[in-house]
């Protein structure tokens, strides 16, 4: 197996490929290994015949995504190792993913809804506005960064056996939903405290909300995953960009602060919004948050949502799923170099 | 007869890549040295596998016949030609099993029956079975990266045999074993062999491939040379074209090491 070797070959190789002294070589090399295996003889009697139902196909994983869907159990596997795997020789385990984003909380609400006030006083239930945002850009992190490092950290399956690939990038989802299901839950019981009521608008926001969230998720593990096996750098542009979520997403301050900025830098206020994690946001506080605001008037929904949230988000639900579809085709591309780059 | 395996014109090209990271590439680059270079590890390979055929795969160290058994599991795709494969296709690929590291022998044992496309029930009757079959006993919850290089292979092998699969690829994993295993795991080829499924076997060892094998490919620097009977295609290997060369003696010892 010397690479060495391999380099020197124009030389010492043969058009048909026979090395020089490949003979002797092989002599050499049977005469070391000629008891390595036992002899067995083959059984006596007939040999029978296996009748294979399958057809001839290629033996490559070709299914993407969907294929994953369809081996389900293997993905409930690969997704019990990936948080068997987090909190391995840790003491409080699984509630770490709890105390993390808590304390990041605690810490956002005292300056920004305590020290600074920048809720700017029309802000009611700012923890709650708050809280709702950070449940969803931490699932958003976590998918993105955890599915950007999954492929090169299951190295060793992935360069043995054959799989569908993207159940790595699929499985970080999986478990990041593990670790904020149980957010949601809580963020639902402070609702319901404060006192909280569904429409038929607020479910429609919550779930456009929810789409766009995966999709966008999604998209980019995937895509991310796949670059991140040619180059390493990427999991850590990845890790540094998701440090700079929390801020560009209208949750410590309203929706009206970023509006302000339509005034004198449009261009600022149209890049803002594009990005799909605040759309989304908007939109899940639209369903958690804003029914829980008793008094209106204090709080006009022209502050805290554009006047174009409906539009926006349809828009953004378009793009998003173009976005998956693309990450998907070009993961697909990348593959197939996979095994030989890890 | 029903096809088992079609290659056809299939090529391999790997990439060896000098400079990992966008830094050192850059650097590369600035100065003119050499990034990549290519070389054809399969070399337009063409044949077929009939159901129930039993192929013993030769050739020297580096000839290709762990990356032709890669492409024919999945594991790797062609970069030119095609393959085609028909059912289940189980075994043990290079050195070792697809283990994950840190996980116990039990949760390998899963994971990678799941990935070799078991169901859950179809693990847990046989789970018995193969514990038994490789011989880990206690260590079955210990983490596999604290497992010997032969009992990395025992479980390996034993998976993989209890897949029931169509086709079976062994490559030179099992030289890791001790005596006695290797004689269980090829008895047990055997009766795979019997039963019907196709078996591809990588092995130096003359006497086994002549037990094992109906039929013998021969690779070369990844040029498929030979593909035939048995004792031709080790006598292929073995003699060389012209009787001089046999006087020559041009090859050290130190680079018959290499091979070996
Ligand atoms: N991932 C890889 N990247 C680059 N070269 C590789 C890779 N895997 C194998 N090779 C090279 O391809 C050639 C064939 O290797 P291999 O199939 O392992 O040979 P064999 O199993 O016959 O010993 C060798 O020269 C080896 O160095
Ligand atoms: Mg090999």
């Amino acid at each position: 197996m010397s690479k060495a070797a391999d380099r020197a070959r124009p030389d010492d190789v043969d058009e048909r490929g026979r090395r020089r002294n490949a003979a002797k070589r092989a002599r050499a090399l049977m005469e070391k290994k000629a008891n390595a295996m036992p002899v067995v003889e083959a059984p006596d009697g007939p040999r029978q015949v296996r009748v294979v139902e399958a057809e001839l196909v290629d033996p490559a994983p070709h299914g993407g995504i969907a294929e994953v869907f369809q081996q389900r159990y293997l993905l409930k596997l690969i997704v019990q190792r990936q948080l068997a795997q987090m909190y391995a020789a840790s003491v409080l385990g699984l509630l770490w993913s709890y105390i993390q984003p808590a304390m990041r909380f605690g810490v956002y609400f005292f300056v920004f809804g305590v020290v600074l006030k920048s809720h700017g006083g029309n802000t009611p239930n700012f923890a709650l506005h708050l809280f709702a945002g950070m449940v969803f850009v931490h699932y958003f992190s976590e998918t993105w960064s955890s599915g950007t490092r999954s492929v090169r950290q299951n190295r060793a399956l992935l360069l043995k056996m054959r799989m569908p690939r993207e159940i790595f990038p699929v499985a970080s989802m999986v478990t990041a939903m593990y670790h904020t299901g149980p957010q949601i839950l809580i963020l639902l019981v402070i609702c319901l405290i404060v006192g909280w009521g569904v429409s038929f608008t607020s479910i429609a926001a919550g779930l456009l909300g929810l789409a766009i969230l995966l999709t966008f998720a999604m998209a980019m593990a995937l895509f991310f995953s796949a670059l991140n096996v040619y180059y390493k750098d990427f999991q850590n542009i990845v890790a540094t960009f998701t440090q700079f979520l929390h801020f560009m997403v209208p949750m410590m301050y309203p929706y009206s602060t970023i509006a302000r900025l339509q005034d004198n830098h449009p261009w600022i206020y149209q890049l803002y919004m594009a990005n799909p994690l605040a759309e989304s946001v908007l939109l899940m506080q639209r369903f958690f948050w804003y029914p829980t605001v008793t008094d209106t008037t204090k709080a006009p929904l022209s502050d805290h949502f554009p006047p174009d949230l409906w539009e926006r988000g349809l828009i953004m639900l378009a793009i998003t799923s173009l976005m998956l579809f693309g990450a998907q085709k070009f993961f697909s591309r990348l593959e197939p170099k996979f095994p030989e780059r890890l | 007869m029903t096809e088992s395996i079609v290659v056809h014109n299939v090529t391999k090209d790997f990439t060896l890549q000098y400079q990992r990271g966008l830094k050192q590439m850059a650097v590369a680059r600035a100065r003119g040295l050499t990034i990549k270079e290519n070389f054809k590890a399969i070399n337009d390979v063409s044949f077929t596998v009939e159901q129930g055929e039993s192929i013993g795969l030769m050739g020297l160290n580096g000839s290709g016949k762990s990356t032709l058994l890669k492409l024919i599991n999945g594991v790797m795709q062609p970069d030119a030609g095609t393959i085609r494969t028909r059912g289940r296709i189980a075994g043990l690929i290079a050195t070792g099993a697809g283990f994950h590291p840190q996980l116990s022998g039990r949760d390998n044992l899963f994971l990678n029956g799941a990935i070799l496309g078991m169901s859950e029930k179809e693990i847990k009757s046989k789970f018995d079975s193969i514990v038994d079959f490789a011989e880990i006993g206690n260590f079955l919850d210990t983490p596999v990266s604290h497992y010997s290089s032969g009992m990395y292979a025992r479980l390996g092998f034993a998976i993989a045999i209890h897949v029931d699969a169509d086709i079976f690829l062994a490559d030179e994993v099992l030289a890791v074993g001790d005596r006695p295993f290797k004689k269980k795991c090829v008895t047990k080829m055997q009766e795979i062999r019997q039963a019907g499924t196709t078996i591809f076997y990588v092995s130096h060892a003359t006497a086994s491939v002549r037990a094992m094998c109906d039929r013998v490919l021969v690779l070369e620097s990844g040029h498929l040379n030979f593909d035939g009977d048995v004792e031709e295609g080790i006598r292929y290997l073995q003699y060389d074209d012209d009787a001089d060369d046999i006087a020559k003696k041009g090859t050290t010892d130190e680079e018959l090491g290499a091979d070996i």
